[in-house]
């Protein structure tokens, strides 16, 4: 892995992206918005009115939701450009094997479009939380920090998706990933409820899903509250997780692009 | 020492032997082919010279450097046009050229030099700053070989150039490639096109299931392998199977096809007296000289395109 190589990758990225931004920017703006008009104040006000705060530990639903989404919402976009961007590159557009004809090899080209995804999250993480200081629901310039685990969320999944989406020969794979996967994470994570309100039998399950960990490190940061486990090893995990699914990828890339 | 060079060169999948153990060398300045069908192991081969697809065994070296050890310093140097088109649709023309470049890490004021002067030379100068998405399959191989030297590489590498493009299309990229030619690129060129291999090789070899079956250049190999004409002709339906030995000793040798009759000799207006004399009349008769195809339907008893 060359440096340079991985910086020429990310630039290529940024250089599509001027091309294409247009809608993933807007949606970027008003997806947080909409959640959180409609499930935190919405939805928030039955909540609050009933039993939530006695669960909640005495958050408004809004407080409590708002970081839980921020890291979905990373989850999500992390997943959705480690999956159908690398399906095109390998197969449809075969932009990589252009790409591994020249200097850079299969190790910058993972490395570089994870850097690129990073750089996304960042701005989407960023955005995503200034609207939650707009909705009041950041108490100190510290919840700022949210954004942290929000990108190693992000990256967790995007790394994995990316390793999954070249290990894979057509795409029926990934829609499968979204329905069964993403989807249940996004809705049983610790998102919306805590996971104590799940069945016993399924929260150790959850706690085995990075996006638990990320919501946790997220609401502790942007709440000042502490977190379930010491944040160490909440980071730690969220960090096993990229580096193991990078070198996976690796591998998956080398056995389609290196044959 | 020759620009490449490999000694049994060998490429496996799992079981199925892509490349079996094949010699060649190509020399700097000249422009070398494969030639061969689908499936006979132009690509894999062509991959491995590319530093793209590790050697399963024997020995290589390119630019005077191990694929396996040397592989971006190697990939710095050449040129790829790979089979199918690989630029981004989503950006123009000029854009695919300016990533391109930076990949090999050269400076963009250089890089913008050199697209004003490889679009000229692809002739694309007026689509610029089109999307790549709408242009003609001759125009996207244009760019793609102009993609391929924004490197100002010394080794260009072609697989299967002008597949599925028109006849204009492809004298269009002859010309381009002859250019390059004369400006002291190496070219390495698969087809499946004797035409194509006869217009662009000074040497070439004849690849078949893996291994490299005959090596010379177009007019050696035909004066080996074949006569200097070729008589040609069809019969009515049915009638091929019922008059082929009345052609016994007309030909130096007689090659039967689903299709037609081919007879091999140095005088084919003489042969096709001949055959007339014996009372037969084919439907159509053409007299032709010998290329590539006959060498190769002589060496492995099929037809280069099936």
């Amino acid at each position: 892995m060359a440096i340079p190589a991985v910086v020429r990758v990310v630039e290529a990225h940024a250089l599509v992206y001027r091309r294409t931004w247009r809608g993933s920017v807007i949606s970027t703006f008003f997806s947080p918005v909409l959640y959180l008009l409609a499930m935190g104040v919405g939805l928030g006000s039955l909540v609050d009115a009933g039993a939530g705060p006695a669960d909640l530990g005495g958050l408004s639903y809004l407080a409590f939701l708002a970081p839980g989404l921020l890291v979905a919402t990373a989850m999500q976009t992390g997943a959705g450009d480690g999956s159908w961007p690398v399906m095109a590159g390998i197969k449809w557009t075969k932009t990589y094997h252009a790409t591994l004809a020249t200097p850079v090899g299969v190790r910058d080209l993972v490395v570089g479009h994870l850097g690129w995804v990073g750089l996304r999250l960042t701005f989407v993480s960023v955005v995503f939380v200034a609207i939650m200081a707009a909705f009041g629901a950041v108490e100190s310039w510290a919840g700022a920090m949210a954004v942290v685990p929000a990108v190693l969320t992000g990256l967790a999944f995007a790394a994995a998706t990316t390793a999954y989406a070249a290990y894979l020969d057509n795409d029926t794979g990934l829609s499968t990933l979204f329905r069964f996967g993403i989807v249940p994470m996004f809705l049983f994570s610790g998102t919306f409820f805590p996971i104590s309100q799940l069945p016993d039998w399924l929260e150790p399950l959850a706690s085995v899903v990075p996006l638990w960990h990320g919501v946790e490190l997220a609401r502790s940061l942007a709440l000042g509250i502490p977190t379930t486990w010491s944040p160490l090893i909440h980071v730690g995990y969220l960090l096993v997780w990229i580096v193991v699914s990078t070198l996976v990828g690796f591998r998956m890339f080398s056995r389609k692009l290196r044959q | 020492m020759p620009l490449v060079e490999a000694r049994s060169l060998t490429k496996k999948f799992g079981d199925l032997t892509a490349v079996d153990a094949v010699d060649f060398e190509v020399a700097r300045g000249e422009s070398f082919g494969f030639l061969g069908p689908n499936g006979a192991g132009k690509t894999s081969a062509m991959r491995m010279i590319g530093a793209v697809s590790p050697v399963s065994d024997g020995y290589l070296q390119v630019l005077g450097m191990d694929p396996a050890v040397d592989g971006p310093e190697i990939r710095r140097r050449l040129g790829v046009v790979p089979q199918d088109d690989t630029l981004d649709t989503e950006l123009s023309v000029a854009e695919n050229l300016l990533i391109y470049g930076r990949y090999f890490d050269l400076p963009r004021p250089l890089i913008r030099e050199r697209i004003t002067e490889l679009l000229d030379f692809a002739q694309l100068s007026e689509r610029r700053d089109d999307k790549v998405e709408p242009l003609s399959g001759g125009m996207k191989r244009r760019l793609t070989i102009a993609r391929a030297l924004i490197n100002q590489p010394e080794l260009l590498i072609l697989d299967e150039p002008t597949t599925g493009l028109d006849p204009q299309a492809r004298h269009v990229l002859w010309d381009r490639l002859y250019r390059l030619k004369q400006q002291g690129v190496t070219l390495i060129v698969t087809t499946h096109y004797m035409d194509e291999a006869e217009q662009l090789c000074d040497r070439l070899v004849i690849m078949d299931k893996g291994k490299i079956v005959a090596e010379g250049s177009p007019r050696q190999l035909i004066e080996a392998y074949s006569t200097r004409e070729v008589l040609e002709m069809r019969f009515p339906v049915g009638v091929q199977e019922t008059i082929l030995d009345r052609l016994d000793g007309l030909a130096k040798r007689t090659e039967a096809l689903p299709d037609r009759v081919l007879l091999y000799t140095d005088n084919g207006d003489g042969t096709a007296a001949e055959v007339a004399k014996r009372g037969l009349q084919p439907e159509s008769v053409v007299v032709r000289r010998s290329t590539l195809e006959d060498v190769f339907l002589r060496l492995t008893g099929r037809t280069l395109v099936d």
